[in-house]
């Protein structure tokens, strides 16, 4: 694994702690590319981060690796909802991941990464 | 509340201890809207885990499997043991000298094994059964002496604890022994009786019981760890292993030293609120003495910590007295104890079966109006129906209440009874839940009221109330529908409803999910609703449908051209060789007569399909739930055997069916002579020849459940087999649940094959000519998927690798060789971040 940041991890570091000036935002595709309600992959400095469009318009980013199967398929999935809260189910074994969160919502010890996601000028950008 | 510069205006939550009710107070704390900083001090190393389920471990799940989930917000510290309250300065002090501030203290330090101090208690191979390093413990010694070739085990204690403590030791392979100071194994569960028939049980497993007895001594062997245990009396058991299991003593010793007032036997007393005498500090769980009780089962645990956590919230609710009802599986034995098991001046009725080893007592008032306990071994059926009802009027005789649960009778609960032990919950709670929360299913039962989460033991219970309060268990297809996929269909059919978002805002809830969207995608595919890819269609496909291709272990994509009837030319033969070997793809011969390639990445399937669909190929649909192949044996044009040309007739049913789509996969195949080379019988629908005509069966199946097909019907024309097999594929079409193979239906059709004959053959529905018209329209509409997504620039943009690098190779897609072809390597996910 390639180290980002800081060295230190401690138990309860699952908050991410750049500042809004510290991030790099990544143009990857128009709006109009993606279709509502599913996925595309983007590449971004060797990250592979599956983006998806709701149905209202929402955007989400998250890691595109299903860490049960080990393949990156992500972005591939069904997004739905659970309980209301965007989700999308992996399509090698159906695990349903929280697209607000990445945890995992049928073994909340399991999380992928969320990155976060903006749209400027009809363009979609991430950072990570 | 504090507003110095470390917790600011946040109240500052200090929790000792993390076991199961620090774990359930956070958790509530968390459900009531908390606003504080919750810091949870915790002398042991590793976060909270079900102890309860702690004999698990032993049978192989990880200490992970067992530990509770931890809350984001709160900080641990943990393997840091507190060793101090300055109850003047608000702060708590730890065995490494840190110091945390506290406005509120919850003190959750529950209890320590009680170590009766015989002579050698403390010898290396006695041992405590309460942490998951106990049980690593335990586990060494008894590896250690099994490789020894001896390996015996005592536990002193036969109560609830001690027998799952043997159950461990057995489990490790050692003979093992229970010693109980009192006259009958676990006491404090059952009467006299009850214990004697428990005992039958337990010494058939091969477990050697003493009850009444005590320990004398322990001694060492030459090693200077324990050899033998010795009973007063001079009785030698020799024993390699010891395990205490004589009750638990509440940890109670840091209230002490603070000047907290704890009961005569231990305990910190604290009020109804769960409050000590210090109003900054509560007490809970098994160190907590409530209404002089210091309570050791989870459930009221539970509700302590709930009480405790609504308290600080600023609520007012109180604990009181809890039940101590238990149910549970020891050694494989029911046992279970509910209400007053010794109640004075009661009526008891008991039914003894020594032959079975069932004994069960109930405990009636003296007016024989109302139930007041019992007491189950063997058979604990009456409890789930029982307990709830102690206190009330009894529902029947008592003789009959004895077999409640059994196929006896059956028994309304009423809405205030308790159903869920662990965590108090009643059966109005879970009607409240199905009524009015949506809840449809055992796990959404789970989720929404917390019933059957800790124990499992009310799971049947609720499963009842599902089924009383009309829910067909199982029927609502998840959480966005409440219909089953055949009511579905119905509906989309009769209303005329061709786009999910039109299905979901008028008959669901949500947005759908991975259950309902392919379903209705199917649906709406069965119903001719156009290509699969069109419009909002796109979104509610998997992702096989999605991009026309089987998915495969790492991401890549199987290729499967139809080959009807398994027969090919030899061009078509070497297209298929050269697509492969031009894309580097892996062949493999299918058990369906067809050719797989895979290994093939997303933005490859388009370039392959131009070339299959250019040679003539079609899409296969292998990867939909549909048709897949019709298989045949060569038949009477080449075999001497064949009597009818199965090869014309598989494939004349393969372009007539391809592209239905159905519940499930369809398999098919056409044999053209009695020894069924085509192995027909094995498939959804199968054909095999007879002198006549044909003979078709129906619902076989291969796979997970092998079934052979019935016989539907006898000697058919071309045309009669033809119409016969429409209408039975578009009535297991239209009626069948999601993902229910043929064979499934069919035996969960009432009136099973009589009823298909009698609605398909003889039309006793009047379905058969609508049946017939939605084949018509099935086979009129038919397109190549393939040929239409290359001729579509639009369906076509969904075939890249990366949004912002189409023509970029997935890097996590890696192969080696093996036989000459390739195959998958999955990298770890350090080498590719």
């Amino acid at each position: 694994m390639t180290m980002l940041g800081t060295a230190t991890t401690t138990a309860t570091a699952t908050v991410t702690v750049t500042r809004a000036g510290e991030r790099t935002w990544t143009p990857v595709c128009a709006y109009t590319d993606l279709l509502p309600e599913r996925g595309v992959c983007a590449l971004v400095d060797g990250h592979q981060i599956a983006i998806f469009r709701l149905f209202d318009g929402a955007l989400h980013a998250i890691g595109n690796r299903d860490p049960y199967s080990g393949a990156y398929v992500l972005s591939r999935g069904i997004v739905g909802t659970r309980r209301g809260e965007p989700t999308v189910a992996s399509p090698m074994h159906k695990q349903v991941f929280s697209l607000v969160t990445g945890v995992c919502l049928d073994d909340p010890e399991t999380a992928v990464p969320v990155y976060p996601i903006r749209l400027r000028d009809g363009v979609v950008e991430v950072a990570c | 509340m504090s507003a110095d510069g470390k917790g600011g205006d946040r109240m500052r939550l200090v929790v000792v201890g993390h076991g199961p009710a620090a774990y359930r107070l956070i958790e509530k704390l968390g459900n009531l809207g908390f606003g504080g900083a919750i810091t949870v001090l915790g002398e042991e190393p590793r976060p909270a885990y079900d102890r309860v389920a702690l004999t698990s471990y032993l049978g192989g799940k990880s200490a992970e499997d067992l530990t509770y989930p931890v809350p984001e917000d709160v900080t641990l510290r943990l393997g840091d043991r507190v060793t101090a309250i300055d109850r003047d300065a608000r702060v708590v002090r730890t065995a490494s000298g840190h110091a945390e501030p506290y406005d509120v203290l919850v003190l959750a330090t529950g209890s320590r094994p009680f170590v009766p101090p015989v002579p050698g208690h403390d010898l290396p191979g006695c041992h405590v059964y309460r942490t998951i390093e106990d049980l690593d413990g335990i586990r060494e010694r008894a590896e250690a002496a099994a490789a020894a070739g001896s390996g015996a085990g005592v536990v002193i204690g036969g109560g609830l604890l001690g027998l799952e403590a043997a159950d461990a030791l057995r489990g490790l392979g050692l003979a093992t022994h229970v010693i109980e100071v009192g006259d009958r194994l676990m006491p404090r569960q059952v009467d006299e009786g009850g214990g004697a028939v428990l005992r039958g049980h337990v010494e058939a497993l091969g477990l050697t019981v003493h009850t009444g007895a005590g320990v004398e001594r322990i001694e060492a062997g030459p090693d200077g760890s324990v050899a033998r245990v010795v009973l007063p009396g001079g009785k030698v058991i020799d024993a390699d292993l010891v395990v205490f299991s004589a009750g638990v003593r509440p940890r109670d010793e840091l209230a002490r030293e603070a000047g907290l007032p704890v009961g005569p036997r231990g305990g910190i007393v604290v009020d109804a609120g769960m409050r000590t005498a210090d109003p900054a500090i509560y007490a809970i769980g098994e160190c907590a003495l409530a209404g002089g009780v210091v309570y050791g089962l989870v459930g009221p645990c539970f509700t302590q910590a709930e009480v405790a956590a609504d308290r600080i919230c600023g609520g007012t609710a109180e604990f009181t007295s809890a039940d101590t009802s238990t149910k549970l599986k020891l050694l494989g034995v029911d046992v279970a104890s509910f209400g007053d098991i010794d109640p004075e001046g009661a009526l008891d009725v008991t039914f003894l079966d020594p032959i079975e080893g069932v004994y069960k007592k109930l405990f009636v008032s003296d007016d024989a109006q109302t139930l007041l306990g019992g007491i189950c071994v063997g058979d604990a059926g009456p409890y789930d129906t029982l307990r709830p009802l102690v206190g009330r009027p009894l529902p029947g005789s008592p003789t009959e209440l004895l077999f409640a649960g059994t196929g006896g009778i059956h028994v309304d609960l009423p809405d205030d009874a308790q159903v869920c032990s662990c965590n108090n919950v009643t059966a109005g709670r879970i009607r409240q839940a199905i009524a009015d929360e949506g809840a449809c299913d055992v796990a959404s039962i789970k989720k929404c009221t917390r019933a059957g989460t800790t124990c499992g033991s009310c799971v049947p219970m609720f499963t009842r109330l599902l089924q009383q309060s009309g829910v067909e268990v199982g029927k609502a297809m998840c959480e966005h529908f409440a219909y089953s996929r055949a009511e579905l269909f119905d509906i989309i059919r009769v209303r005329g409803i061709t786009t999910f978002s039109q299905l979901i805002a008028e008959h669901g809830t949500g947005r759908g999910c991975d259950i309902c969207k392919p379903a209705v995608a199917s649906i709406l595919a069965s119903l001719g609703n156009g290509h699969i890819l069109d419009g909002e269609q796109a979104a509610l496909q998997d992702t096989n449908d999605h991009f026309l291709a089987n998915l495969q272990k790492n991401g890549t994509y199987s290729v499967v051209p139809r080959i009807p009837g398994g027969e090919i030319t030899p061009e078509k033969l070497i297209v298929i060789g050269e697509v492969a070997r031009d894309f580097g793809l892996y062949t493999k011969i299918t058990g369906g007569q067809r050719i797989d390639l895979f290994g093939a990445r997303v933005e490859q399937l388009p370039k392959i399909w131009k070339r299959l669909v250019d040679a003539g190929f079609e899409s296969g649909h292998a990867y939909g739930k549909a048709l897949r192949t019709v298989k045949s044996c060569v038949g009477s044009t080449w075999c001497r055997y064949g009597v009818q040309d199965s090869v014309s007739m598989a494939i004349a049913l393969e372009l007539r069916y391809r592209g239905l789509r159905s519940p499930h996969k369809i398999k098919a195949a056409v044999s053209g002579c009695a020894r069924e080379c085509a192995e027909a019988r094995g498939k959804d629908f199968g054909v095999i020849a007879t002198e006549q005509g044909w003979n078709l069966y129906v619902g076989g199946n291969g796979g997970f459940k092998p079934r052979h097909a019935d016989l539907l019907a006898a000697d058919l024309s071309d045309e009669e087999l033809v119409r016969t097999i429409d209408r039975f594929l578009m009535f297991y079409i239209r009626t069948a649940d999601r993902l229910q193979r043929t064979s499934a239906w069919l035996e969960s059709l009432d009136g099973g094959l009589d009823y298909l004959r009698e609605v398909i053959m003889e039309d006793s529905l009047g379905i058969c000519a609508d049946l017939d018209a939605q084949m018509a329209r099935h086979v009129a509409g038919y397109v190549d998927e393939w040929r239409a997504t290359l001729e579509d620039p639009e369906k076509l943009r969904r075939f890249v690798s990366f949004v912002n690098a189409p023509d970029t190779p997935d890097p996590s897609i890696v192969f080696e060789t093996e036989r000459d072809q390739i195959k998958p390597v999955m990298i770890p996910l350090e080498m590719v971040r």
